[in-house]
C-alpha cells in the first residue's frame, strides 16, 4: 500500500498554520473542493495500492455502517478549522467521492455525507458532485437515488473491455455490463465518465483498441486513461518482482497512449489533462481544482488536504509564512474513527510548503493541463528553457508565442504529454 | 619475562648500543596473513606497548590502512629483548606488502639483516610474498620462516611447513609456528630473531652514511624521514646532506620510535631512527637516498637509489567542474606525502578539467583516489588506467603517449609498450585455466615449477597493459580466488596496437578511447558499446553508440529514444510524493555529465571505466 509522505506533526485541534487577517474575499480566485475517501472494496485488486479494505479486513469501530457518521464528524472538524482560520465563508464548488468503492456504501449514506458538507459550507449553485463506482455495485435505483440526493456525475471503473485483461487486474465485473450502467446513469441525469487502464501485462494493442472503442460506444462524454503503474507492496508488484508477470513496457504504453488519443479525439473527446479526455464542458472540475492549485479538504482515512496561504499575511507574524499547507490523515479506518471520537484531528502529519515547493508543484500540476501554464508563472531562468523545449517538439510553439490568442503559455504537444516529467524538470531547474 | 631490566637497559640506549646488540628485521607477509597482528603482539611482549594502550594494529595509522588491513607506510619500532644475560635492541621495520611498492619494499629490505617470512597456515604462500622473499634472498637476508594463525581450525601447518621449508631451504621442523592472535610462539620467534639474524656491520668511525627507507609527511612536524645508519653517526648538532641532490638541512630532531617518537642525542652505526628537518615535501627526502653530514660528507652514496617511476596513468576529473581547484589543492597536499605521485593538468571534451595522474600501479591508484574522495570530500571520475606507449612516427620522431586520446593518428612506424615478468601461484588444478588467460593476454611462458604437490608457480612475460586491464580480477575469478600474482617491469616490446574510439551520437568521448592490440579491437568495441548501451539511460532522442578505429566503425549499438516519462495519475494524494520524486530526480541530474546533448550518469562512467567485466547494473 502506498506509504504516506514524511511530515511534521499537526496540532491536536487541526489548526492551520496561518489565518486570514482581513475577512477573506470568499475565494474569488481560489475555489474550495471536498474529497471524500471511502475505504471499502468487495475485493482488493492485485494492482491497487490505495487505502482500502475489504469487509473481512475491518473490525469493530470502523464498519461500513458507521462510516458516514465518522466522516461527518471530520466534516464538522473541517468547518471549525477553516472558520478559525478565517477561511470558512466559501461555498463548496466540487465534491468527489473516491475510494475504495464509494458505492459499497448505500446511496443514502453518500447522500447523507453530502448533506453534511452542504450544511457546513453550502454548495455552489453549479456544484459538481461526483462519485466513483464499480460497474457491478450500482443499480438504476441507486443511481436515481444519488441524482436525487444532489450527485451530478459518476465515474465508472471500467478499466478494460477484454475479459482476460480484467482477470489479470482482478476486476470482477462483466464488461458486457458497461453499456447498461452508462445508460442507467445517463437516464438518471448523471454525467458519466469511464476509467480505463492500459499496459496491463498481456494486453495487446488490439485489446486496448477494443477497450477504447467499447468506452466510446457506451456513449460517454468523459474518459480517463491511465498507464498501469506496478506499485511495490501490491500483489501485482510481487508477481512482477518474481517474474510471474512481465513489467509494463514504456514503449508499449506510449503506443497505447497515442492510440487512445487518436481514437478519443476522433470521437470528439479532446484531452484536457494528460490522462483525461472529454467533450467540451464535461471536464471533471474537481480534478481541475487539484491541477490549478485550488483549496481542497480530504475527508476520510489516508485522505490528503491542501490549503494555500491566504493572500493576506498571517495576523501574527512568524519568521516564514508558508505558501501553503498539505496534510494527510492516518490511514487505518479504525485509528481514524478513534481520533475523531476523541475530537482530535485525524491528520497524521503535514508539510508546510515553501515558496519553492509551491512553485515546483504549480509547474508540475498546471503543465498537465490543456489550458497550459502561463509563461509568467515561470521563473526567469525557466523561461529560457521554453525555446529549447519547443525545438525538441515537447511544447507547442504557437502557444509559447501566444499566437493562438490565449496568452503566452507552456502547452504540451502529444510527445510532450508523454514526456511531461522531463518537461517539468527542464522548467524548474 | 625476557624484557631487560634497568641495568641491562643502559647497554641498549639509543646512540650507545654496540652493533652486536642490534637486530634489524622486517616481516614479509601477504596482505591478510596477519603481519600487523603479529607486530602488535611483539610490541606487547617486549613491553613497548601496554596491554590497555593496545589499539588493534597499532602500527597502521591511516584509516585506509586499517580498513584494508594493509600497510602503506612503513615504520620502524625499536623493542628491547633479552636472551640469556644479554640485552638486545630489535628494530622491526615494517614493509609495504603490495606489488605496486616493490621499490619501497626493496629499500626496507636493504635496511635489515634478516626477515621473518610470515605465512598463513591455512592459505600457504602467495605470489607477492614469494616475490618479496626472492627479493630478500637476493639481498642476502637471513630468513626466518614462520607459519601464522596456527590457532585456526583450517590451519594445515604440516603441509605449508613443507612448502616454505622447500622454498627457503630449511627442514620443515625448523619452521616456527605462531599465532599472532593468541600470542602463542611469539616469544620463541623473538628469541630466534636474536639467535639467527646477524648483527649489523658498519664503520663506526667512518663518514656518516644512512639510507632513507621511508619518508612521511606529518602536518605538525613536516617530513619525518626514517633512516638506517650504515656507517658513522648522525646527531642533532650537525647539518645533514642528501647525497642525490646535495641539499643540506638542519636537524631539528633525531630519535627512535618505541612506539612513539623518542628524541635522542643521535643514532649510531647499525641503528634505525627518524630525522626531522622542517622540510615540507617528501620529495626532498627521497626513499633510497643516502644521508650524510655536511661537515664530513661521505664520498660514495649507498647503492640502490632510484627515482620513482609511474607505470600506470589515469585521468582524474571532478564530477562537479567547480571542484577542479579543490582537486588541485588536494593533489598538492597528497604529493607532500607521496613521492611517487605525479600529475599534470589535462582537459577532456567529455569530462572537462582534470589531471592525468601517474601511479606506481593499480593499488596506488585506488589508494590515491580513495584518499581524495574520503579525506578531501571530492566526487571523482577516473578514466580507465593505461600504460605509457612510445610511438615512433614515419618522420622519425617519437611520441610518448600517457593518454590514449593523444595516440597519434598519422603514419606510425612502430609502437612499444611496457612488459612485465609476472609470477603466478595457483593450485595445480587451475594451471590450464591460468595458462589460457595468460595466452589470451598475449603472455609468453617463461617457466613453471611445482612448489608442492598441488601448488604451481608460473612465470610469464606479459604486456603491462593487459595486467592493468582487469587481469587480476579475471585471475581471481577463474581460480576461485586461489591464484596470486606478482610482477615487475622488465622493459618494453613492439606490438601491433591501435586506438579504439567510442562515439556517442557521433561525438568522440575521449575518456573512453583505449589503446588495444589489433586483434582485440573488435572485442573491445563490441564490449564497450554494449556496456554503454546498458549504462546510459534512454534519452528523448535516439543515441547511436559507435566504436571506431580511425574512420572505420567496428561496432555499433543504439539506445532507443525514450517515449514515455510521465506519471499517469496525479491527483490530490499523489502531489507530495510526486514533488519529492521530482526533487530527487533533479538532485540526480547533478550527477550527470552532458556529452554533446547526451546526459550520462556519473555512475555510468565509473561502471564503464571500471575493469569489472560484468558491467554495471541497468537503470530502470
Amino acid at each position: 500500500m502506498a506509504r504516506l509522505p514524511e511530515g511534521v506533526p499537526v496540532p491536536d485541534d487541526g489548526a492551520l498554520p496561518f489565518r486570514a487577517a482581513a475577512p477573506f474575499d470568499g475565494g474569488a480566485g481560489r475555489r474550495f473542493g471536498v474529497y471524500v475517501h471511502v475505504p471499502f472494496c468487495s475485493v482488493r485488486c492485485g494492482y491497487c495500492d490505495f487505502n482500502t479494505y475489504t469487509a473481512t479486513e475491518l473490525g469493530g469501530g470502523a464498519s461500513q455502517v458507521a462510516y458516514a457518521s465518522t466522516a461527518l464528524s471530520e466534516v464538522a472538524l473541517a468547518a471549525r478549522v477553516l472558520a478559525d482560520a478565517g477561511l470558512g465563508d466559501r461555498p463548496v464548488s466540487t465534491v468527489f467521492f473516491g475510494g475504495g468503492t464509494p458505492t459499497m456504501l448505500p446511496a443514502s449514506d453518500l447522500v447523507r455525507i453530502l448533506g453534511g458538507i452542504r450544511d457546513a459550507w453550502g454548495l455552489a449553485e453549479d456544484v459538481e458532485v461526483t462519485t466513483e463506482a464499480n460497474p457491478d455495485s450500482v443499480t438504476p435505483q441507486s443511481l436515481a437515488e444519488l441524482r436525487a440526493g444532489g450527485f451530478t456525475r459518476v465515474s465508472f471503473g471500467m478499466q478494460s473491455a477484454v475479459p482476460s485483461v480484467l482477470a489479470t487486474l482482478d476486476r470482477t465485473h462483466d464488461p458486457r455490463r458497461i453499456p447498461d450502467v452508462v445508460r442507467w446513469a445517463r437516464e438518471a441525469g448523471l454525467d458519466v465518465s469511464l476509467d480505463l487502464i492500459y499496459g496491463t501485462p498481456g494486453e495487446t494493442v488490439e485489446d486496448w483498441r477494443t477497450s477504447v472503442e467499447a468506452a466510446l460506444a457506451a456513449g460517454v462524454d468523459h474518459v480517463s486513461a491511465y498507464a498501469l503503474v506496478v506499485e511495490p507492496g501490491t500483489k501485482m508488484g510481487a508477481q512482477v518482482r518474481r517474474g510471474l508477470l512481465p513489467a509494463p513496457d514504456d514503449d508499449d504504453e506510449a503506443a497505447k497512449y497515442e492510440l487512445a488519443d487518436e481514437l478519443l479525439t476522433a470521437a470528439g473527446l479532446d484531452w484536457y489533462e494528460v490522462s483525461n479526455w472529454s467533450r467540451p464542458g464535461h471536464e471533471c472540475r474537481h480534478n481541475l481544482a487539484y491541477w490549478r492549485g485550488d483549496d481542497w479538504w480530504g475527508i476520510g482515512p489516508g485522505a490528503h488536504s491542501y490549503v494555500a496561504a491566504p493572500d493576506h499575511p498571517a495576523a501574527e507574524p512568524v519568521d516564514t509564512t508558508p505558501a501553503g499547507v498539505r496534510w494527510w490523515n492516518v490511514k487505518h479506518p479504525r485509528r481514524y474513527a478513534a481520533l475523531l471520537d476523541e475530537s482530535r484531528t485525524p491528520a497524521a502529519a503535514r508539510e508546510l510548503l515553501t515558496p519553492d515547493d509551491d512553485q515546483l508543484e504549480r509547474v508540475m500540476l498546471r503543465i498537465r493541463l490543456r489550458e497550459g501554464l502561463p509563461l509568467d508563472a515561470l521563473t526567469a531562468s525557466a523561461r529560457t528553457a521554453v525555446g529549447t523545449l519547443v525545438g525538441q517538439g515537447l511544447l507547442d510553439g504557437r502557444a509559447a508565442l501566444g499566437a493562438d490568442g490565449a496568452g503566452r503559455r507552456a502547452l504540451l504537444t502529444l510527445r510532450g504529454r508523454l514526456l511531461a516529467d522531463a518537461v517539468v524538470r527542464a522548467l524548474t531547474d | 619475562m625476557p624484557i631487560p631490566g634497568p641495568e641491562l637497559r643502559a647497554r641498549i640506549e639509543p646512540n650507545a648500543t654496540a652493533p652486536e646488540l642490534i637486530r634489524n628485521f622486517c616481516i614479509i607477509a601477504h596482505i591478510d596473513h596477519g603481519k600487523s597482528t603479529l607486530a602488535d603482539r611483539m610490541l606487547q611482549l617486549t613491553g613497548v606497548v601496554e596491554q590497555r594502550a593496545m589499539r588493534a594494529q597499532y602500527l597502521d595509522r591511516m584509516d585506509i590502512e586499517r580498513e584494508r588491513g594493509i600497510t602503506i607506510k612503513s615504520q620502524a619500532v625499536r623493542m628491547p629483548w633479552q636472551l640469556g644475560d644479554t640485552p638486545f635492541a630489535l628494530n622491526m621495520i615494517d614493509t609495504p606488502g603490495h606489488v605496486d611498492f616493490t621499490y619501497e619494499v626493496s629499500r626496507s629490505l636493504a635496511a635489515c639483516e634478516g626477515a621473518v617470512l610470515l605465512v598463513d597456515a591455512a592459505q600457504g604462500i602467495e605470489a607477492q610474498t614469494l616475490a618479496n622473499l626472492y627479493l630478500a634472498m637476493e639481498n642476502d637476508l637471513e630468513i626466518i620462516p614462520v607459519l601464522n594463525k596456527i590457532d585456526l581450525p583450517a590451519a594445515q601447518p604440516e603441509k605449508y611447513a613443507e612448502e616454505i621449508g622447500k622454498l627457503v631451504g630449511v627442514d620443515p621442523d625448523d619452521v616456527l609456528r605462531v599465532s599472532g592472535k593468541t600470542g602463542e610462539g611469539v616469544d620463541a620467534l623473538l628469541d630466534r630473531i636474536v639467535e639467527t639474524i646477524p648483527a649489523p656491520q658498519g664503520q663506526a668511525d667512518a663518514a656518516a652514511r644512512a639510507m632513507i627507507f621511508d619518508s612521511v609527511y606529518d602536518i605538525y612536524r613536516g617530513v619525518v624521514t626514517y633512516v638506517r645508519v650504515v656507517d658513522g653517526n648522525l646527531n642533532p648538532r650537525e647539518r645533514i646532506a642528501m647525497m642525490s641532490t646535495g641539499a643540506t638541512h638542519e636537524l631539528l630532531e633525531i630519535g627512535v620510535i618505541s612506539p612513539e617518537p623518542i628524541p635522542t642525542k643521535g643514532i649510531g652505526v647499525g641503528e634505525v631512527g627518524y630525522l626531522i628537518t622542517g622540510v615540507k615535501d617528501v620529495r626532498q627526502s627521497k626513499v633510497g637516498d643516502t644521508v650524510t653530514t655536511q661537515v664530513k660528507p661521505a664520498s660514495e652514496p649507498l647503492g640502490g637509489y632510484e627515482d620513482p617511476k609511474p607505470m600506470v596513468f589515469s585521468g582524474l576529473y571532478p564530477i562537479d567542474g567547480s571542484d577542479y581547484p579543490a582537486l588541485r589543492d588536494a593533489l598538492d597536499k597528497l604529493k607532500l606525502n607521496d613521492a611517487a605521485l605525479n600529475y599534470e593538468p589535462e582537459t577532456s571534451v567529455a569530462l572537462g578539467f582534470g589531471f592525468r595522474v601517474g601511479f606506481l600501479g593499480l593499488l596506488h591508484l585506488e589508494i590515491v583516489r580513495e584518499r581524495l574522495e574520503r579525506e578531501f570530500n571530492l566526487d571523482l571520475i577516473s578514466t580507465a588506467p593505461n600504460v605509457i606507449y612510445e610511438v615512433d612516427l614515419e618522420d622519425r620522431t617519437t611520441v610518448t603517449v600517457t593518454n590514449p586520446s593523444e595516440f597519434p593518428g598519422g603514419k606510425i612506424r612502430e609502437v612499444r609498450e611496457p612488459v612485465v615478468r609476472a609470477t603466478i601461484l595457483t593450485p595445480s588444478e587451475f594451471v590450464g585455466t591460468v595458462m589460457g588467460l595468460c595466452t589470451d593476454r598475449r603472455g609468453t611462458l617463461l617457466g613453471m615449477d611445482y612448489l608442492s604437490e598441488d601448488r604451481v608457480e608460473l612465470r610469464y612475460t606479459l604486456p603491462l597493459a593487459e595486467i592493468v586491464f582487469d587481469f587480476f580480477d579475471q585471475l581471481k575469478s577463474r581460480t576461485r580466488g586461489y591464484a596470486s600474482l606478482d610482477y615487475e617491469t622488465t622493459g618494453d616490446q613492439v606490438a601491433d596496437l591501435v586506438k579504439v574510439d567510442i562515439l556517442l551520437q557521433g561525438d568522440k568521448v575521449d575518456a573512453f578511447s583505449a589503446i588495444v592490440h589489433k586483434d582485440k579491437a573488435y572485442d573491445y568495441g563490441v564490449q564497450m558499446t554494449a556496456k554503454l548501451k546498458e549504462l546510459i539511460p534512454r534519452q528523448q532522442f535516439e543515441v547511436p553508440i559507435q566504436a571506431a578505429v580511425g574512420a572505420r566503425v567496428i561496432a555499433r549499438e543504439t539506445i532507443r529514444a525514450m517515449r514515455k516519462d510521465v506519471l499517469a495519475k496525479c491527483y490530490g494524494g499523489d502531489i507530495s510524493r510526486k514533488r519529492k520524486l521530482l526533487e530527487k530526480q533533479k538532485e540526480g541530474k547533478k550527477r550527470m555529465k552532458t556529452i554533446g546533448s547526451v546526459e550520462v550518469p556519473k555512475d555510468a562512467f565509473i561502471a564503464a571505466l571500471s575493469s569489472d567485466a560484468g558491467g554495471g547494473k541497468k537503470e530502470k
